[in-house]
């Protein structure tokens, strides 16, 4: 007979069906065989902030890459209710704000202007309506005095703010960022942190940083070769040491 | 994530494998020289040819077949020797007019070409094989055992190491822009086509940008590691008997080729 712990906490996580995301039983392997993904199930709802952690290698960028397609294994993946295949594609990447890890790669306009622009200009939105969602997503990253700064000569931390209003110029459901906080340095870490506590949308964020999962992501997902090993409440996993220890990582 | 789409060694444990790879370098650029220097239409040299060729090809355990398959590549830059058709004199076998031109083809033009066509379609098949047999780093190795200037020799190397992450880089802009390619209901999306000429454009010159400093810091790292203009390595390799016998042996039978080639019987 199963036995129900008692929670230490009297938080709990909302009930989830997945109406913003739903991922169930994902499996990829890559073309030289290696076998990244072994059945990946995850639901994210309206609102949700989910953190992803787990050592290098574990499958987490490569599960990233499959929410807009640019991989695609066996399984299903749905966003906002809308099952991801080729049709769907170009409407689902608009839907998902994928942020790499090297704001090097998502920045390759010359100004920052027009990488902010280029997701509106490629959806074909009139040339106001652009104007007005680069402004928008510049300001949501408090970054508007730098629209026609290069890209190419900004900080690290500014990159990273610019390619996170990349993305947010095409108004996503969901933002998904892949390590967002590597690299920075404490107040650029801290100002990153506070943006996304701010950002009114739903985000999965994979991360090594877990002093920040703690700070702002109420459930936390632990992805370890491949598989998802544990899914719950932040506090109550990183209260786990065993669990930590046992995928390699250090509670904060 | 790695891409070795440029990268056509194949690992094996044949004959040619071990052979030196300053033997295998000279006789390819022998076997191309030779080629180049048979006579037009000297169709049972390049028949022999290219039975030396399958030899080479047997020998290397990868498939008697294996650099032909791979070599089409190749054929669409001997094209170029298209115009010898036209411009060789001899007896007219055929006229074209185009506007105010006249071409003619003749038939010394024509023996020119395929013999052309034969040439470079031989000497590329070595050439893929040399490459097959041979892993990049010992190649250049080679080339330094032979003298050729260190210069052209470092360029060379460097462009193999840094084609992978410059292929790398490419992949994840291009990812990176698939990411934002994004359609609204209703709504025509793609741009125009100079809009995205224009992104083209950018991320070329983005990569450039990238490219160049990147030099800049491999340079610096170079230098504090002491460089001083040389690339200097242990010379690992030596010539055994087998090699100088097979060398031998080989520009031999390439010899004989052009007994063959230069004095047909009969």
């Amino acid at each position: 007979m199963p036995v129900a712990h008692k929670s230490k906490f009297d938080f709990a996580l909302p009930e989830c069906d997945g109406d913003v995301l739903q991922i169930s039983e994902l499996k990829f392997s890559y073309p030289d065989g290696h076998q990244a993904l072994y059945g990946v199930s995850l639901n994210l709802c309206q609102g949700d902030k989910v953190a992803l952690v787990g050592p290098n290698g574990a499958g987490k960028s490569t599960l990233m890459l499959h929410l807009n397609g640019i991989l695609s294994g066996q399984g299903h993946v749905n966003v906002g209710g809308m099952e991801l295949t080729h049709e769907n594609l170009p409407i689902i990447r608009a839907m998902v704000g994928l942020v790499f890890q090297n704001p090097d790669d998502q920045l390759f306009s010359p100004t920052v202007f027009e990488d902010v622009a280029f997701g509106p200009l490629h959806m074909g939105l009139p040339e106001v309506e652009v104007r007005a969602r680069v402004s928008e997503a510049l300001d949501q990253v408090r970054m508007s005095n730098f629209r026609d700064r290069l890209s190419h000569h900004l900080s690290m931390g500014e990159k990273k703010r610019i390619a996170i209003a990349t993305v947010l110029s095409m108004r996503p459901q969901i933002l998904v960022l892949d390590e967002p906080s590597a690299g920075l340095d404490p107040r650029a870490r801290r100002s990153l942190i506070n943006l996304l506590r701010d950002l009114p949308i739903s985000m999965l964020v994979s991360t090594h940083d877990l002093a920040m999962v703690k700070e702002l992501f109420p459930r936390m997902v632990i992805m370890d070769e491949g598989r998802i090993v544990s899914d719950g409440l932040t506090m109550e996993l990183l209260d786990n040491e065993e669990l930590l220890e046992a995928h390699g990582l250090e509670k904060p | 994530m790695h891409d070795n789409v440029f990268d056509r060694f194949h690992s094996g444990e044949s004959l040619l494998h071990r052979l030196d790879p300053r033997v295998k370098v000279v006789v390819t650029v022998i076997f191309i020289i030779s080629n180049v220097l048979l006579p037009d239409a000297a169709w049972l040299a390049f028949g022999l040819s290219w039975l030396l060729l399958l030899g080479a090809n047997m020998l290397s355990g990868l498939g008697i077949w294996f650099s032909f398959k791979r070599s089409f590549v190749a054929l669409p830059f001997a094209l170029a020797a298209v115009t010898a058709i036209f411009s060789i004199p001899g007896n007219a076998l055929w006229n074209w007019q185009i506007g105010l031109l006249t071409l003619t083809a003749t038939d010394t033009g024509v023996l020119r070409f395929l013999s052309i066509l034969v040439r470079s379609w031989l000497s590329v098949q070595m050439a893929i094989l040399l490459v097959a047999v041979t892993p990049f780093p010992d190649l250049i190795h080679a080339f330094e055992h032979l003298r050729v200037p260190a210069i052209l020799t470092t360029i060379v190397a460097f462009l193999y190491r840094y084609l992978f992450v410059l292929t790398d880089e490419v992949m994840r802009l291009m990812r990176a822009r698939e990411s934002r390619s994004a359609t609204l209901p209703g709504h025509k999306s793609g741009g125009n086509v100079f809009w995205r000429a224009r992104v083209v454009g950018n991320m070329t010159g983005q990569l450039f940008l990238r490219s160049f400093e990147r030099s800049d810091r491999i340079y610096n790292a170079m230098l504090a590691r002491g460089y001083q203009g040389q690339i200097r390595t242990l010379h690992a390799h030596t010539m055994h008997r087998a090699d100088w016998l097979y060398g031998l042996v080989a520009v031999v039978l390439i010899l004989s080729l052009h007994v063959v080639g230069h004095f047909p019987l009969g």
